[in-house]
C-alpha cells in the first residue's frame, strides 16, 4: 500500500491495466497478425512468405469491388429501414406505452435471446414461396404468380434489417426516454405546433440515439454474411461471404486478411466522415 | 497415471517371460502418461470428433450404445464430440495448432474425401499411421474402399460411412428429374433448383452429364463443367448453392429438385414420403467420410476403436441409425434380420448396378488452387 501512497499518479494507470492488457491480447495482437498476413504471398500448400505484398490489396479491390459496394448499399438500406421502423415504435413506447413500457421493451429485446442463425433461418419460413407473405403479395399482384422473395435482394435486406433492429431501437429509446416533457410543454406554450415541437425539440434531442443506433446497425451489417448466405444467392453475396470463403475454402489467407483490412478501413473512413457531418458531441450525447 | 502398457511392451514381455519383468521395465512402461497423445501407448480415454447425428443414439437413455459397448469391452472411455459441421470450418480450426506441430487433443477425426482437406491432412503429414496389427477387422473393409487415390494402402485412414450425391425431387412439384440437363435447363424448374456448394459434389455430376470422367479431371473438362454451372446460375435456373440446408425448402415445396445426398433423403422420407432421390442416369458421385488420427493422437487407442466398429454387428448398429452406406462387409446380412426395410434400401445398400454408376472425384483436382478459386467464383465469392 505504501507504494501506491508514494506514487499516487500511478493509480489511474493501474486501474486501466486490465483493460489495456485485454485489448492488447485480444484486439491489437490479432490485428497486427492479420495485417502481417495480409502482406504475405504464397499458397497454403507451399507456405506463405512475408514480402510487403501490397498487391494483395489492389487485387482484392479490383476483384471484389462489386461485393464491397453491395455490402454498403445493403447495410445502408437496412439501417435506414431499421430507423424508419423503430423510431415511431420506440416513440410510442417512450411517451405513450405507460405501464406497458417494460413489456414492450422486452418484446423488442426478446429475439436476441435466440441465436442469430436460428432467427435468420426463421425467415426462410416467413418468406417461403408457399408462405403467407408471398401468398399475400401474389394476391395483391405485387408479385407475379411465379414471383418469390427468397433468394432475392429483398430477402437479404429484410433479414439484415430484422436482425439489427434492436440495436437501432434501444439507443433511440434511451435518448427519447431522457427528454424532459416540460421542454415539449414549453414549446407548445411558445405556440409551436405539434409538428414544429417534434422537429425543433424531440428530433434534435433524440439525435444522439439515432447516431449511436445507425452506427451499431450499419457497422455489423456491412460485415454480415449470414443473411446473404441463407436468404440470398451468389448474386447477393456481400464482402463477408468473400472473406469467409477465402479463409475457409480457398485457404488464401493473405487476400482474406487484405479484404478484412479494406472493409475495416472503409468503415473507419465512413465513420469519420459521419462524425464530422453530425458533430462529435452527437456521438457522445 | 495408469499402469497400462503398450501393445509392443506387452508382446515383448510375453515373449521374454515374467522373469524379465524388472523394475526398470515397469518404470519405462509407466512413463509417458496415460492421457493420450503422441506415443504408442493405449490411453484410458479416446477423444473422438465426429459430425452431428453420425452415430447411434438412444433417445431414452441419452447414451450412445456403441460407445458404451466399446468402453465395457476395452475399459477405454470415450470423449465424444459432435463438433464437425463442415470440413472447411473444422480444418480452419485445427490447421494452426497442427501446422505448429501441436496436438489438437483428438485421437480420431472424420473428414470427407470429396473435399480438399482430407488429402491435405495426409499430404502435410498431419496424421498418425494406423496401427494395423490392432485392426484385424480391416479385412471386413469392402473392396471398393481398399485403395483410394489419397491413401492407396489405407496407411492413415479408414472409412466411417459413405454417401452418394445425386438428384432429389419432390413428387408434389415435379415428375422424375433424372439428368443434370433436365435440372439445369427444364424451364418448368426455373428458380426451383439448388446445387450443392461442394466442389466434389456438383462439378463431377456435371462432368458426367457432359460425358467426361470426373476421376481424372483436365483443364478442358473442368472448364466445360463450371461454365455450364455458371450459365445455369446466370439464367436464374439455380436458385442458390447449399450445404444440407436444401432439406427444408425441398420438403416444403420451395424447391422442386436439388442436388442432394442420399442419407439426408432417407432420413427425410419418414416425415415426407413425396421425396425421391436417384443417381442421374449418366452417373453420380460416391464420397466417403474417413476416420484419421491427427498428429499427437494415440494411434493404438484410435486403432482399437476402429477395429471395434469394423465388426459387422457394430457396423449394423451404427448403420441402422445413420442410414448412410456402411463400408463394412456383412452389415447388410445382419440388418436384414433387424431392419429389413433399410437392408433393402438402395440408398443404404446400393446395388452393384447403382455402385457402377457412382463415381469418385479426382483428388488432385480438389487441391488445384486455380480450380478452387474458379469454383468459389461460381459460388459468388
Amino acid at each position: 500500500m505504501s507504494f501506491l501512497h508514494r506514487h499516487k499518479g500511478l493509480t489511474p494507470y493501474l486501474l486501466l491495466l486490465p483493460g489495456i492488457v485485454w485489448l492488447m491480447l485480444f484486439f491489437v495482437a490479432p490485428l497486427g497478425f492479420l495485417g502481417y498476413q495480409s502482406l504475405q504471398t504464397g499458397t497454403f500448400d507451399t507456405g506463405y512468405t512475408f514480402d510487403w505484398a501490397f498487391s494483395n490489396y489492389w487485387d482484392a479491390i479490383s476483384d471484389y469491388h462489386e461485393q464491397f459496394v453491395r455490402s454498403f448499399v445493403y447495410a445502408g438500406i437496412a439501417t435506414i429501414l431499421a430507423l424508419l421502423v423503430s423510431y415511431p415504435l420506440v416513440y410510442w413506447i417512450a411517451f405513450r406505452a405507460g405501464r406497458w413500457k417494460n413489456v414492450c421493451l422486452i418484446l423488442i429485446v426478446a429475439p436476441l435471446f435466440v441465436t442469430y442463425l436460428v432467427r435468420t433461418l426463421a425467415w426462410l419460413n416467413i418468406l417461403a414461396d408457399e408462405g403467407p407473405v408471398v401468398g399475400f403479395l401474389r394476391d395483391i399482384h405485387v408479385l407475379g404468380p411465379d414471383g418469390r422473395l427468397l433468394a432475392t435482394s429483398v430477402a437479404v435486406v429484410a433479414g439484415i434489417t430484422y436482425n439489427f433492429l434492436p440495436f437501432m431501437a434501444l439507443p433511440v429509446y434511451v435518448s427519447l426516454e431522457q427528454i424532459d416533457a416540460r421542454l415539449l410543454e414549453a414549446a407548445e406554450d411558445l405556440y409551436a405546433s405539434k409538428r414544429q415541437a417534434f422537429l425543433r425539440v424531440t428530433l434534435p434531442l433524440s439525435a444522439p440515439g439515432i447516431v449511436a443506433g445507425t452506427l451499431l446497425t450499419f457497422i455489423p451489417a456491412a460485415g454480415d454474411f449470414i443473411n446473404a448466405q441463407l436468404l440470398g444467392t451468389p448474386n447477393q453475396y456481400m464482402v463477408g461471404n468473400v472473406i469467409q470463403s477465402k479463409f475457409l475454402d480457398v485457404l488464401d489467407y493473405p487476400s482474406a486478411a487484405a479484404l478484412s483490412f479494406i472493409l475495416m478501413a472503409l468503415i473507419l473512413v465512413g465513420l469519420l466522415g459521419y462524425a464530422r457531418a453530425v458533430g462529435t458531441e452527437r456521438l457522445t450525447g | 497415471m495408469t499402469m497400462r502398457m503398450t501393445r509392443r511392451q506387452l508382446v515383448q514381455r510375453g515373449a521374454a517371460g515374467a522373469t524379465l519383468l524388472s523394475l526398470p521395465n515397469l518404470l519405462a512402461a509407466c512413463g509417458g502418461g496415460g492421457g493420450g497423445g503422441g506415443g504408442g501407448e493405449l490411453a484410458d480415454t479416446l477423444r473422438f470428433s465426429n459430425w452431428p447425428l453420425y452415430i447411434d443414439f438412444d433417445e431414452k437413455t441419452k447414451q450412445h450404445p456403441t460407445l458404451d459397448e466399446f468402453t465395457a469391452k476395452t475399459g477405454i472411455k470415450v470423449d465424444y464430440f459432435e463438433d464437425i459441421n463442415s470440413n472447411a470450418e473444422y480444418f480452419g480450426k485445427i490447421q494452426r495448432p497442427l501446422s505448429q506441430g501441436n496436438s489438437i487433443d483428438r485421437d480420431i477425426i472424420v473428414l470427407t474425401d470429396n473435399e480438399r482437406f482430407l488429402g491435405l491432412m495426409i499430404d502435410k503429414g498431419w496424421v498418425e499411421e494406423l496401427d494395423k496389427d490392432l485392426i484385424p477387422n480391416i479385412s471386413n473393409l469392402i473392396d471398393a474402399q481398399k485403395s483410394p487415390p489419397f491413401d492407396p494402402d489405407r496407411t492413415y485412414s479408414l472409412p466411417w460411412q459413405s454417401g452418394m450425391t445425386g438428384i432429389a425431387w419432390n413428387e408434389k412439384e415435379t415428375g422424375p428429374v433424372t439428368s443434370i440437363t433436365q435440372l439445369f435447363e427444364d424451364p418448368k424448374l426455373k428458380g426451383k433448383v439448388t446445387a450443392l456448394n461442394g466442389m466434389g459434389d456438383t462439378p463431377p455430376l456435371v462432368m458426367l452429364d457432359n460425358g467426361d470422367d470426373p476421376a481424372s479431371v483436365t483443364d478442358a473438362t473442368w472448364t466445360a463443367a463450371i461454365d455450364r454451372i455458371q450459365a445455369a446460375v446466370d439464367s436464374g435456373q439455380i436458385r442458390r448453392f447449399t450445404g444440407n440446408d436444401y432439406a427444408q425448402p425441398l420438403s416444403q415445396g420451395d424447391l422442386a429438385a436439388a442436388i442432394a445426398w442420399s442419407g439426408d433423403i432417407y432420413q427425410l422420407l419418414s416425415s415426407n414420403p413425396s421425396l425421391r432421390w436417384a443417381l442421374p442416369t449418366k452417373g453420380g458421385v460416391i464420397w466417403t467420410d474417413n476416420m484419421i488420427i491427427p498428429t499427437g493422437g494415440s494411434a493404438p487407442t484410435a486403432s482399437t476403436f476402429m477395429n471395434f466398429v469394423y465388426d459387422p454387428k457394430i457396423a449394423a448398429q451404427i448403420a441402422a441409425y445413420v442410414a448412410y452406406v456402411p463400408p463394412v462387409k456383412g452389415t447388410q446380412e445382419i440388418l436384414a434380420k433387424t431392419d429389413p426395410k433399410m437392408a433393402s434400401s438402395e440408398l443404404v445398400f446400393p446395388s452393384d448396378a447403382t455402385l457402377a454408376n457412382a463415381h469418385q472425384f479426382d483428388s488432385k483436382a480438389l487441391n488445384n488452387q486455380t480450380y478452387v478459386e474458379q469454383w468459389q467464383k461460381v459460388l459468388g465469392a
